[in-house]
């Protein structure tokens, strides 16, 4: 019996240049957004659109530039990473609180669990009236939706990995004799940490995603979310499509970030997931 | 050469609750370990004999019985009682040095000191140069070295083994058996080695203890008096582990027989 020794991708259907594997790997993730821009170009060059509802690329580019150099984008970003900066960090420390105790005490998880459990089921954008009827329509409502936005992930998060610390490393810490806050800052807490950079991590998103949202529905003061709803308003699509890349830009940036943070602070994982 | 221990069980007994039930795990266990013995106990899974050294290191409580380190009761766990268990247990978040350190944590010595006794112990394990490796980064073999030596970082005077090489491969197995003898002989501590392997039980044991399941008792106590180092080809050493596996075998275990069973024609025709 002879086996084939031909290898998987055969060079004969697909020119090697062409191949998705010709492209060098830290360039890969810029295939997809360069045929996208490319094709928007392309579009407008050669005439194959002309509806009002689209732009052509360099329209956008030259409001970007003009928004720019006027300093209006940069207020609209700066008010918008404000609010939210501020949100995610008071939403992120009540929640490593409120986790932590939950996943310390079965007394508290007893009593605020339940409470905690329906309370999160409630859609975020449900508490919207609520905060709007309390706080207004200004920066303190806007900071008080991200903060809720940012609370519910870190609070499961950080509960679930406190919980989930294998019992074979808490025997270690007695065995050594450690006392109760040893047991914590030594054996818990490092353990959940992955499990709460999770957290974390979807807050960033939800805090971010939040923003917009806080931005278009209570439209009050400035932002990148109210610079979209004048854009729709008054029919300027450059402005909207503008605003949508850098609502893109700004997510990407802190998840990258949030994945350099990440596996800096926990190397000691090592290679843990599969490599295909 | 720090002080080792004197062991004394005494009648000891413990039962778990299930589901209302009372299953007895240990019944009237007593046992005398010499200061710097070395004592192996055998069994078959559910004798009980992980139990003891839960009950030993303090990890469990509620028996009935004495366990007295030195004429003292035992009160919980305590630095003067080390133990390794059959999986390493290092936390991953921590290197090598770091992980070894965990067992100096409450000692009461000064910072340069433990220092001191960390390296000291990384060496006593072969582990220089692999101080600043974490856990991922090592094989099974070597992450029981750190084990071991965590283990005796801050000077035991008995340590526990449970299972302790009962997840390695045969060589790395019998190279750890080595170690930890040449460990054992140099330390002069007092151990007690739980396993289910016979030929290490032997080759390490002064005494090996032989215990029976359902409620874990002690069967019968075999002395080494071998020479170490032991060699495993030796006909006095076979004759022994011959001895000790014949506790195991004696008798054929009628439940484990099933009786043959008349089958009708239809049943014969599917039993291919």
């Amino acid at each position: 019996m002879t086996r084939s020794t031909q290898p998987i991708s055969s060079p004969g259907r697909w020119p090697h240049w062409l191949h998705p594997a010709a492209v060098p790997k830290p360039l890969r993730g810029w295939v997809i957004p360069v045929m996208l821009l490319t094709l928007w170009w392309a579009a407008f060059r050669f005439g194959w659109t002309t509806s009002q509802l689209f732009v052509p690329l360099s329209k956008v580019v030259d409001t970007g530039l003009r928004m720019a150099g006027s300093g209006e984008l940069a207020h609209a970003l700066g008010a918008s990473l404000y609010r939210m900066v501020l949100g995610f960090v008071i939403g992120t420390a009540i929640g490593l609180a409120v986790g932590t105790a939950l996943g310390v005490s079965r007394l508290l998880e007893n009593l605020i669990g339940p409470t905690f459990h329906t309370l999160k089921q409630v859609s975020l954008f449900a508490w919207i009236p609520l905060i709007s009827l309390w706080f207004g329509l200004g920066d303190l409502a806007k900071i008080a939706f991200l903060s809720l936005a940012a609370f519910f992930p870190v609070v499961l998060n950080t509960f679930e990995g406190i919980r989930s610390v294998p019992r074979a490393h808490l025997e270690v810490a007695r065995v050594f004799a450690f006392g109760p806050w040893q047991v914590f800052a030594r054996v818990v807490w490092p353990a959940a940490l992955p499990s709460i950079f999770t957290g974390i991590y979807l807050a960033l998103i939800y805090a971010w995603l939040a923003t917009l949202g806080a931005e278009y529905l209570l439209t009050s003061g400035s932002g990148i979310g109210n610079l979209l709803v004048d854009g729709r308003e008054h029919f300027w699509m450059d402005q909207v499509l503008l605003g949508v890349l850098v609502v893109g830009a700004v997510g990407f940036a802190l998840n990258w970030s949030a994945s350099q943070l990440e596996r800096r602070l926990l190397a000691w994982r090592g290679r843990s997931t599969a490599q295909f | 050469m720090p002080h080792a221990a004197t062991l004394e069980i005494r009648g000891l007994s413990k039962q778990y609750q299930v589901k209302g039930d009372t299953l007895p795990v240990l019944d009237n266990v007593s046992l005398s370990i010499k200061p710097g013995e070395f004592v192996s106990i055998v069994g078959a899974s559910g004798c009980g004999k992980s139990t003891l050294l839960r009950l030993v290191i303090g990890l469990e409580d509620d028996y009935q019985g004495d366990i007295l380190l030195d004429g003292h009761r035992i009160v919980g766990t305590s630095l003067e009682r080390g133990i390794m268990f059959q999986e390493h247990r290092l936390f991953p978040w921590l290197t090598v040095e770091q992980n070894v350190g965990l067992g100096l944590l409450n000692a009461d010595l000064g910072e340069a000191r433990k220092r001191d006794a960390v390296r000291e112990h990384i060496a006593l394990v072969g582990l220089e140069g692999f101080e600043r490796a974490y856990p991922y980064q090592l094989s099974g073999g070597m992450s029981q070295r750190v084990a071991i030596a965590r283990a005796l970082v801050n000077r035991p005077e008995v340590l526990l083994l449970d299972e302790p090489f009962g997840a390695l491969d045969a060589l790395t197995r019998a190279y750890l058996q080595q170690e930890l003898q040449r460990i054992w002989a140099q330390e002069g501590i007092t151990m007690i080695l739980v396993t289910h392997d016979v030929e290490e039980a032997v080759y390490l044991g002064d005494r090996v203890v032989v215990m029976q399941p359902r409620p874990g008792r002690i069967k019968r106590i075999v002395d080494v008096p071998l020479p170490r180092p032991r060699d495993r080809g030796d006909y006095a050493f076979a004759a022994i582990k011959e001895d000790v596996l014949s506790e195991f075998s004696d008798r054929p275990r009628d439940e484990l027989i099933a009786e043959p069973r008349e089958r009708n024609a239809v049943e014969w025709q599917f039993s291919w």
